[in-house]
């Protein structure tokens, strides 16, 4: 599903790319690319094919027409995701370090979790704060811990990429701003960040780039680039228009 | 009381029937935790009425019971967790289809050739005071297999049980290790059978899971606790047959049943 080209400057890259979701068209002819430093948001109404673009861009999901192309040295095992949290989490027996550790498994058939590894979980927890919880329960923390817990988990993994799919949704305003404190500064470490928002002033104010898609790219570049173009007017335009319903 | 358990246990059909009952019951209950937590406890379920149907095909057809059904399980534990992936098909009337449909197959075949056997009706209710030797060898090799796939693959089962999108990121081949999770849990059944009878093991994959959810919290500890509520209740549950006379696979469900209401209690007042 993902071609890899080693003479490729950028980290990723998507070419003429098309994806169908439940049998329909979600995307069509999508072309942009992200490169070592950047901090890309996704924008765009729901429905727009923002998660499912992420999918792809992760190998989960086959494209139906074009290709993925991951230069650069990039490989799966360098890649942190961090998804939308799943029914199935929200009951799951797992204490903290269980599930952080699960973020070094990418990659090799290893059996077991080596020194390195917990080494890796031990730093990423404590970047992100959680130390003090390792032997909590998952399903007992609050949603803000528990985003934080996935979060060191997909720094563990994250070796040089690390894509968000909504990292903030159903957390409250101060946890929120924590939350993006700590991707810029994952940002400013050197990682590339990929996010899906639906958080638009957040998007402009901590991004470098910015895709905005409705079924095809309506607009990629520079978020200073985006501020000026008419594709950003219609569309702030369309929010402001939703908070004053 | 240790006069009379010893007594029993002097006997080769009890002990084989320890053996057996307890090695089926500790592989299916580490399976179960993974199946219970992604929502597949239904599939056990559904796989030992297919068993069953497959079962019955191969008696009046022949042919080797367990040579004929292992396959068909195997393929219908692929076939049920690709369907219960698929967002198209609605996975629980799915599972319920193909199980009836089996069994109804099963009973009908049953039906043609002349009614119930004792051969069939063992396989419905479970024959453990009945093992044969090759049914001792291929406990102890499946269980064997069963958990040294298990301890290989531990931590990737618990990544991938925990979440799927996660693991396929970054890399681990999620598909493979649910193939594989599926095959050995339709070799579990299919040798279940024999143990608790087709009805009722799929009790032995939800009951320990469900139990050690609610007193554990780390993933590994829910495992182990698993494993040895589901062992300890096969022992006590033989015993208690060889004791009061009982149907041995039902006494090692309701003993199951007991702890998992004790288990509901502790984790209230706890």
């Amino acid at each position: 599903m993902i071609n890899f080209d080693r003479s490729s400057p950028h980290l990723m890259e998507a070419k003429d790319l098309c994806l169908a979701y439940d049998g329909r068209m979600v995307l069509c002819e999508v072309d942009f690319h992200i490169d070592a430093g950047d901090y890309l948001c996704i924008l765009g109404e729901n429905g727009s094919g923002k998660s499912t673009l992420l999918k792809a861009l992760l190998g989960l999901k086959a494209p139906t027409d074009g290709k993925i192309i991951y230069g650069a040295g990039l490989t799966q095992s360098l890649v942190g995701y961090l998804p939308q949290q799943t029914q199935i989490q929200k009951d799951f027996p797992a204490s903290v370090r269980e599930v952080v550790l699960s973020g070094c498994l990418g990659g090799g058939f290893f059996p077991f979790y080596r020194a390195a590894d917990k080494k890796k979980a031990q730093d990423a927890m404590e970047k992100m704060g959680i130390s003090h919880l390792a032997t909590r329960c998952y399903r007992e923390l609050s949603g803000g811990q528990q985003q934080r817990v996935l979060l060191a988990r997909a720094l563990c993994a994250a070796g040089k990429i690390l894509l968000l799919d909504e990292p903030v949704s159903g957390l409250d305003v101060g946890v929120t701003k924590e939350m993006y404190g700590i991707i810029s500064e994952i940002n400013r470490s050197g990682v590339s960040v990929v996010m899906v928002s639906h958080d638009l002033d957040a998007a402009l104010k901590y991004s470098s780039r910015v895709l905005h898609l409705d079924h095809t790219v309506k607009f990629f570049g520079d978020t200073s680039d985006y501020l000026r173009s008419s594709v950003f007017e219609r569309f702030s335009a369309g929010k402001g228009g939703e908070k004053n319903d | 009381m240790i006069d009379m358990l010893l007594r029993y246990l002097s006997y080769g059909f009890v002990r084989n029937a320890l053996i057996v009952g307890c090695l089926v019951a500790l592989c299916s209950s580490v399976l179960g935790v993974s199946l219970v937590l992604r929502r597949y406890s239904m599939i056990g379920d559904g796989l030992s009425h297919v068993a069953f149907g497959a079962i019955a095909v191969a008696t009046v057809a022949g042919m080797a019971p367990l040579a004929f059904s292992v396959p068909v399980v195997v393929l219908s534990a692929i076939l049920l967790l690709r369907i219960s992936d698929s967002s198209r098909i609605s996975g629980d009337s799915a599972i319920a289809m193909i199980s009836s449909g089996a069994l109804a197959l099963g009973v009908c075949v049953i039906s043609v050739s002349g009614g119930v056997n004792s051969d069939i009706s063992s396989y419905m209710f479970g024959s453990i005071n009945a093992m044969s030797r090759s049914d001792v060898i291929l406990a102890i090799s499946l269980s064997a297999a069963v958990l040294i796939i298990y301890l290989l693959f531990f931590n990737r089962i618990f990544a991938v049980t925990f979440d799927e999108s996660f693991s396929g990121a970054t890399g681990i081949k999620t598909k493979a290790y649910k193939m594989l999770i599926a095959t050995v849990s339709g070799l579990t059944v299919v040798v279940g059978m024999r143990v608790m009878g087709a009805l009722l093991i799929s009790a032995l994959i939800i009951f320990p899971a469900l139990t050690s959810m609610r007193l554990f919290k780390s993933f590994r500890a829910v495992v182990l606790s698993s494993a040895v509520i589901s062992v300890l209740c096969s022992f006590g549950g033989i015993m208690a047959a060889c004791f009061f006379d009982l149907p041995t696979g039902a006494a090692i469900v309701v003993l199951n049943g007991i702890l998992f209401l004790l288990s509901l209690a502790v984790s209230r007042f706890v």
